[in-house]
């Protein structure tokens, strides 16, 4: 026979055999994944803020047309594939495979149409304003290897985000996934949205070209 | 284990229409950002603003979208404090030199 205050931590969600934060070990995972990429940005993003801290000659490339509309368009792109990803999560909450995989899709287009647009925008800078990862017309040479690199770590996530959709999708729609695959799907999707809201302005809207 | 009723437990969310709300909301915050970029505020004031706005936007995908909202207290009080406090901890990195060069660098 327990006393009460044994008996209150044999029930607490720390005594073992359950979850303690109520969520299935992949979600867990990839909320740990998330953290551990959230810092690989961070300090991605404090380098760069360093970098044009103690550089005076930054370049400021971006006038407001086109790039940062263009930049712009490709933020909305991003943030409409998110809204589609809940809405493919909701579908699956409500075990409609039809509707999760065409959202599902959707979410697909917008990666790529994302994709498409930064690489457009990528191939402009390099071919006709002669930005290269190590050099550029004017100012530090730092800012090519900040630009590449941080857009293009990013991008590398929403092309990697659009081939796991895929894999979810097809294995979702044959019945192989279940709705808490879509949902952790959806948790990495969300997550390549808000590392661009921190990417878009820091990155472009700092360096407007008036 | 009894993982089923773990994910029922979490599949408590936000509505269509609140969810809708939060990304209009997200989308006029950017035009928003757009906008003072284009009244060429000071750089400073100008950082600070977009900062804070990334991090309400930042705020609102990861409560709504990521439903972070809608789990249990104890997920978000392991997650959030400690990444919060190892990013606080590489602006380390700034002191001293990046002020001090930030003085001294002509304008």
């Amino acid at each position: 026979m327990h006393d009460v205050k044994t008996e209150v931590a044999l029930d607490s969600a720390w005594n073992g055999g359950k979850s303690p934060f109520a969520i299935g070990s992949k979600k867990l995972g990839m909320w740990l994944f998330i953290v551990s990429d959230t810092l690989t940005f961070s300090a991605l993003l404090i380098a760069y803020s360093y970098s044009r801290i103690t550089n005076p000659d930054w370049p400021r490339p971006f006038p407001i047309y086109p790039a940062i509309a263009f930049s712009t368009t490709m933020t909305v792109v991003l943030l409409a594939s998110s809204l589609t990803m809940v809405m493919a999560v909701m579908a699956a909450q409500r075990n409609d495979r039809k509707k999760t995989v065409m959202w599902m899709v959707a979410t697909m287009i917008g990666g790529l149409l994302f994709t498409g647009l930064h690489l457009t925008e990528w191939f402009n800078m390099i071919t006709k304003e002669h930005f290269t990862i190590t050099g550029n017309p004017e100012g530090t040479p730092l800012f090519g290897a900040v630009f590449f690199g941080v857009t293009g770590l990013h991008m590398t996530h929403v092309m990697i985000g659009v081939i796991y959709l895929g894999i979810v999708a097809v294995g979702y729609g044959r019945g192989k996934f279940s709705a808490e695959d879509v949902e952790v799907n959806g948790l990495y999707w969300h997550f390549v949205d808000l590392v661009w809201m921190f990417v878009f302005p820091l990155i472009y809207l700092m360096s407007v070209k008036y | 284990m009894n993982t089923h009723a773990h994910t029922e437990e979490a599949h408590a969310g936000a509505s269509v229409g609140t969810n809708l709300a939060i990304w209009i909301g997200l989308v006029a915050i950017t035009f928003l950002e757009v906008f003072l970029a284009y009244k060429q505020l000071q750089p400073s004031l100008m950082l600070s603003i977009l900062v804070i706005l990334s991090l309400v936007k930042a705020a609102m995908i990861m409560s709504y979208f990521m439903h972070l909202k809608f789990e249990k207290l104890s997920l978000v009080l392991w997650l959030v404090p400690a990444m919060i406090f190892c990013i606080c901890m590489m602006f380390i990195f700034f002191f001293p030199e990046a002020f001090r060069l930030l003085q001294m660098r002509p304008h």
